[in-house]
């Protein structure tokens, strides 16, 4: 077929363009903006080159808190995977209790998210909380103020609270997509119950899982709201996380220039696992394609 | 291999079935001969995969009894009533490869891995992937995996039957040609009990030594193909099997003799026909076009050339009926009656066929 060309069709894109620019382009070169330049206030600003870059790349603190992010996020996928697997797994296949699950579950993920920090912040205080206080009478030392590991436990606890549901729904609606003649088969052929796991339902559910997993991780490794209204990121640095210290650096020091450098590079990082995450993806989906 | 026996079976998708139309299979009583083929043969939604899955167990019959060589498994689980089954749809184990994927059910019931090997590479060959035994069954197209789920059925060789619901739905013409061949020489070199279930007739015919035809939740009739041509049990029967089916045409019978609005219509045999709504049935092979007005009156609609033989389209008062003529026949504007070869006729009172009073009568007519 001939194509015509007509170079007016640029500008049936160009509210896109306009879009994309007032909504990502232009707050983004602002934060470029700030990240190669200085000021001593007053609003003079001079230029300062890859300076900022520089010093956050050697600085420990960006690194430590780069660290306890991807440490956070393997734990809470390593939990939340597997165990929303197997509650979906668990749950009823059709009738009133699907219905009565699902809505059961989906109650944490219509929780706002600092009301999600509130409600475990009480939960767990020693005096009042209904957790803290709980432990507290069983002879359990646990105070996530004081103690950095109470304090990463319940963090990694509420997230796994918060967010387990959406895996395990994915992974029903999975697991929902099977014909049962997969079943029916596999009966036939005497496979055991793992072997239908293993053969039958993990394959099947492998395209919603993936879904699953570039969420949680997006979603965790950008995690701010929960651990700042518990622990605020304490005690000491234990569980300040990388947007909680990007915002320490750029309100709380005010020190714009290090946290645009910062910003940036969490930015990328985040861009680039998406773009692993994509590829791998694709590729999953261009082998199912040739059936 | 085994003989099934059907026991009073009857089944219901509903908890507390109360009248017969709640039944999705009603009552039935049949034996299946060990080592035969059997085709079950009727529209969508007739009861046909209901009855499959009462049979391998995937369905608990709501009354009767199901039993495998005399002795009762309606209470087995699938897994031990030894049955292979091939779906509709492809049912492959995606992450395994071809090899894998034949050998799972020999590999799950602790066969030795010499005899794993050999039957795999002997169901490779049958069903022609031995090229591509060590894929990945994911990247296959729809019928090479349809075949993968075949040869997952037939590579067990104690099996006490092998059940088909629809396999060659997804495969090509020719392909399903070639597959029906194989599965028919398979049938034969090892004598498996074969239950296929199937809605096209030329399917069933070309496969089964008997044919199941069932309407309804109801098996009308069970025989071989020449008998279901011939002498069609009841009217679904006739009209399901032949292209186009049987006309069936309302008749009022008197001994010998039928009578069509006006028109006396010998037939081949006395009848004593009951109460009830009598109709008269005839293939459209066994109509004799006319154009002395002698027969049955009847205005030409349409002539249809399929190639082989000609339809011949006619309107009897209203009633739409189809004559087949040879190819090279002609087939003259002025046709205005028909006549029908009285040995080819049958009779049917509600529906079912009845039997004429001297059964000899119609043998000599002939």
């Amino acid at each position: 077929m001939n194509k015509t060309v007509n170079q007016r069709a640029w500008f049936l894109v160009l509210p896109v363009l306009l879009l994309v620019a007032f909504s990502a382009v232009i707050p983004l070169m602002t934060v470029v903006n700030y990240s190669v330049q200085d000021t001593f206030g007053s609003n003079v600003f001079f230029w300062a080159g890859l300076g900022w870059f520089e010093q956050m790349l050697a600085s420990e603190r960006m690194w430590d808190a780069l660290g306890r992010q991807i440490i956070f996020s393997l734990i809470i996928l390593a939990i939340e995977i597997p165990l929303g697997v197997f509650i979906a797994l668990n749950m009823p296949k059709k009738g009133f209790w699907t219905s009565f699950c699902l809505v059961l579950m989906s109650l944490p993920l219509l929780i706002p998210w600092n009301v999600v920090g509130t409600i475990w912040q009480i939960f767990g205080r020693v005096d009042i909380g209904l957790l803290g206080h709980t432990l507290a009478a069983m002879g359990i030392s646990y105070n996530y103020t004081q103690n950095a590991v109470a304090a990463w436990a319940t963090v990694i606890v509420m997230d796994v609270w918060h967010w387990t549901s959406l895996v395990a729904l994915l992974a029903f609606a999975g697991l929902q997509s099977i014909p049962d003649a997969y079943y029916q088969a596999a009966k036939i052929d005497q496979a055991s119950r793992f072997d239908v796991f293993r053969f039958i339902e993990l394959p099947k559910m492998a395209g919603v899982l993936l879904i699953a997993v570039l969420l949680r991780f997006m979603d965790s490794f950008m995690i701010y709201t929960e651990p700042f209204v518990v622990t605020g990121g304490g005690p000491g640095n234990a569980t300040t996380f990388l947007s909680i210290d990007l915002v320490k650096m750029a309100l709380g020091q005010f020190d714009l220039g290090p946290a645009a450098a910062f910003s940036l590079m969490y930015f990328l990082v985040i861009l680039l696992i998406s773009w692993v995450f994509y590829t791998v993806m694709t590729n999953l989906d261009k082998r199912d394609g040739q059936r | 291999m085994a003989r099934i026996t059907l026991d009073n079976l009857a089944h219901s998708y509903l908890p507390n079935p109360s009248s017969e139309a709640d039944y999705a299979l009603k009552e039935l009583n049949h034996d299946w001969v060990n080592g035969e083929a059997y085709a079950l043969l009727g529209a969508s939604g007739c009861g046909k995969t209901t009855l499959l899955s009462i049979i391998s167990g995937l369905l608990h019959p709501s009354q009767g009894r199901i039993l495998f060589d005399g002795q009762d498994v309606t209470d087995a689980p699938t897994a031990k009533r030894n049955i292979a089954q091939v779906f509709q749809f492809p049912v492959v184990y995606d992450t395994m490869t071809v090899r894998q994927n034949l050998a799972f059910p020999l590999r799950n019931r602790g066969a030795d891995p010499a005899y794993v090997a050999a039957r795999v590479s002997q169901i490779a060959a049958m069903i022609g992937m031995e090229a591509m035994l060590d894929r990945k069954a994911r990247g296959l197209t729809a019928d090479a995996k349809q075949k993968i789920s075949l040869g997952r059925g037939m590579v067990r060789q104690d099996v006490n039957a092998l059940l088909f619901d629809e396999p060659l739905t997804v495969i090509d013409p020719h392909m399903k040609w070639e597959l029906r061949t194989q599965l028919k020489s398979l049938h034969h070199e090892f004598g498996h009990t074969m239950i296929y279930v199937t809605h096209d007739q030329t399917e069933a015919l070309t496969f089964a030594d008997k044919v199941v035809v069932m309407h309804e939740g109801r098996v009308v009739q069970i025989g071989t193909p020449q008998e279901l041509f011939e002498t069609p049990a009841h009217t679904f029967v006739g009209y399901f099997i032949g292209s186009p089916g049987m006309n069936v045409i309302d008749a009022r019978i008197d001994g010998t003799m039928a009578t069509i609005g006006s028109t006396q219509i010998p037939l081949g045999a006395a009848y004593r026909a009951g109460p009830g709504r009598v109709q008269l049935g005839v293939r459209p092979e066994f109509v004799r076009l006319a154009t002395d007005g002698i027969g049955l009156p009847v205005r030409l609609r349409a002539v249809q050339d399929v190639g082989r033989h000609k339809i011949v389209r006619l309107d009897l008062s209203g009633q739409e009926i189809n004559v087949i003529v040879a190819e090279g026949a002609s087939v003259s504007a002025d046709t205005n009656a028909i006549t029908f070869d009285p040995s080819a006729i049958n009779i049917y009172v509600d529906d079912w066929r009845i039997e004429p009073l001297d059964y000899n009568a119609g043998k000599v007519g002939s």
